[in-house]
């Protein structure tokens, strides 16, 4: 066992950027959706301060993915976009055995330093839904302004594909599809901690996995 | 008779030349336009004649024209009859039968090119147009005939703009908006009904300018529909505050709190209301307690819909599923389905696992 460097520091300032902004947007976003609070007097800015910590988290959030998404492509081999999506057989075998080994029909994880094949692809999708998620977000607060550059970049075209009404919808259902991949994420996070003694939680602290090479 | 000029015609009616600056003045402000052009709108109108203006009904309720016909004050909207020559009007005109469709089939022959059309109502086009048929003609080739020698186009109210409650799914007559039958340029004076200050102001603006004013993607005029109701609500400040109505005749309804929570379309529906106002300024849906159903949206009976609620109900998923009881039934399906790995695993290595456990710990 030795530790090896896997997660640089990009990676990791991008993972923690995404569970704050994640946190923080469900929470206001979820008072912007139906408001839990109620102001019991007319002096409270509850919902401005609300909607506010949303678009800020909402640009950090957008700056941290688009961060990450050059680390495809400026970061180590533990960071590349070949990680994410599997191009090569070997890529593709590692996630059948991974999956095998999630489903109990195989005792061992695959030995990957980095994202398992299938934890790669999971991110693949995640990724898409977090643009989906910036993409409709955008696009409703252009419509307070109706114009400028935010409009021409997500507003006008994807309000040619559906209404403010679905896309408030669109939004907030995949807030809990987010939140599901999340909760699988993290249990098998720690599952693979457990199992393969790989130090795998304290890694997205240090940056350094514990593996026999 | 026709040949008299619209100042003229209103001094005649006993309109004072102080109320035909205030109309002036009035028409300036709806379009959003400078004051200093007051002179200008006014010297327009001294020398326009009356523009001869064919009214047309297809399927709508007439609210449209009760907009215009019911103001009682002396403003814009009690002063529309008097700036327009309304030579055909099914409603209101004093001829029928025959005489009627003469008088169309007149100013259609007469005066090409130089009248006003308007429409209200949408346009059935399935079946070969049987649901809508005026004098066995039917309202497709009724539209066609009327606007192919008419000056300007106007659409008035939401059923004539976009097809309206008529084309709500699953529109069963395949209703359509004016524009979906003839291309072209339409002015659409949307909402339900169309506020008529916003219908004499692009009629003052066209008479003054001789152009149609700045229109927006959906072909409506953007001094009318350029901003957002939410923008320019009363009760943004409550909005803002977090101060909401959650029950019909609470305390917080009964304070004119906002209507977020009961639904409000605000958010999502651009129109003057909050500024122009109905009826002559009296008041509009919001002030008076009513969520905005964004009325000059298109389709908003599909699109705004459910009126009372802030999000749409999930497709496909019952009429009762909201998207949040979906969303936090999926994620404790995921917690569970987690949690079962978990024991599965735990119970599996406690079977089988001594050996490897021990392999694991010797390399």
């Amino acid at each position: 066992m030795k530790p090896v460097y896997v997660w640089e520091f990009p990676v990791r300032l991008t993972h923690w950027l995404g569970v704050l902004s994640i946190v923080i947007l469900s929470v206001t976003g979820f008072y912007i959706g139906s408001p839990f609070m109620h102001a019991t007097d007319a002096e409270s800015l509850i919902t401005a301060h609300m909607r506010f910590i949303h678009f800020t988290a909402a640009y950090v959030f957008t700056v941290s993915l688009i961060l990450r998404m050059y680390w495809w492509f400026a970061g180590n081999r533990y960071a590349r976009l070949s990680q994410f999506i599997p191009t090569t057989a070997e890529r593709l075998r590692n996630i059948r055995k991974t999956a095998k080994f999630y489903a109990f029909c195989q005792g061992n994880l695959p030995y990957t330093p980095g994202h398992t094949g299938l934890a790669g692809l999971t991110y693949t999708f995640l990724f898409l839904l977090y643009l989906i998620e910036i993409t409709t977000g955008f696009a409703m607060l252009s419509v307070a302004h109706g114009g400028g550059a935010v409009w021409t970049l997500f507003g006008g075209w994807s309000l040619s594909l559906m209404s403010v009404a679905n896309l408030r919808l669109m939004h907030h259902l995949i807030m809990w599809v987010i939140w599901v991949i999340v909760i699988i994420h993290v249990y098998t996070g720690w599952e693979n901690d457990i199992v393969e003694r790989n130090g795998l939680i304290s890694s997205i602290f240090s940056g350094y996995k514990s593996l026999d090479e | 008779m026709d040949r008299e000029s619209i100042y003229s015609h209103l001094t005649r009616k006993g309109v004072s030349r102080r109320d035909f600056l205030k109309f002036c003045a009035g028409a300036a402000a709806t379009l959003g336009i400078c004051s200093s052009s007051v002179p200008r709108i006014a010297e327009a109108l001294e020398k326009a004649q009356r523009p001869s203006v064919v009214w047309l009904h297809f399927s709508e309720c007439t609210g449209d024209s009760e907009s215009v016909l019911r103001a009682t004050k002396p403003t814009l909207s009690q002063l529309i009859l008097d700036i327009i020559s309304l030579d055909y009007h099914e409603t209101i005109m004093a001829p029928s039968g025959f005489a009627a469709e003469k008088s169309l089939q007149d100013i259609i022959r007469n005066k090409k090119g130089k009248y006003i059309a308007v429409y209200e109502g949408a346009v059935p086009i399935k079946d070969g147009g049987v649901y809508c048929c005026v004098a066995g003609r039917s309202a497709e080739q009724i539209v066609k005939e009327v606007s192919a020698g008419a000056a300007v186009n106007i659409a008035v109210g939401n059923c004539a703009c976009f097809g309206g409650v008529a084309a709500a799914s699953p529109n069963p007559t395949g209703a359509a908006g004016i524009k979906d039958v003839i291309g072209g340029r339409v002015v659409n004076i949307a909402g339900c009904p169309m506020n008529s200050e916003n219908f004499t102001a692009t009629i003052v603006h066209y008479l003054t300018f001789g152009t149609l004013p700045d229109l927006d993607g959906n072909g409506r005029p953007r001094f009318a529909f350029g901003k957002l109701i939410h923008n320019n609500c009363e009760r943004r400040a409550h909005f803002d505050a977090g101060q909401f109505v959650r029950k019909w005749g609470d305390e917080g309804a009964r304070q004119g709190w906002c209507l977020y929570e009961m639904g409000c379309k605000g958010p999502m529906a651009y129109q003057n209301c909050p500024t122009i106002k109905w009826n002559g300024g009296t008041s509009w849906p919001v002030q008076a307690g009513h969520p905005c159903i964004a009325c000059a949206a298109p389709s908003n009976w599909d699109t705004a819909y459910p009126f009372y609620q802030r999000l749409p109900e999930v497709p496909g998923a019952g009429l009762t599923a909201t998207a949040d009881k979906i969303g936090l039934g999926v994620a404790a399906a995921a917690a569970a389905g987690v949690a079962a790995h978990a024991a599965i695993r735990y119970v599996n290595k406690k079977k089988c696992n001594p050996e490897k456990g021990e392999d694991k710990d010797n390399g």
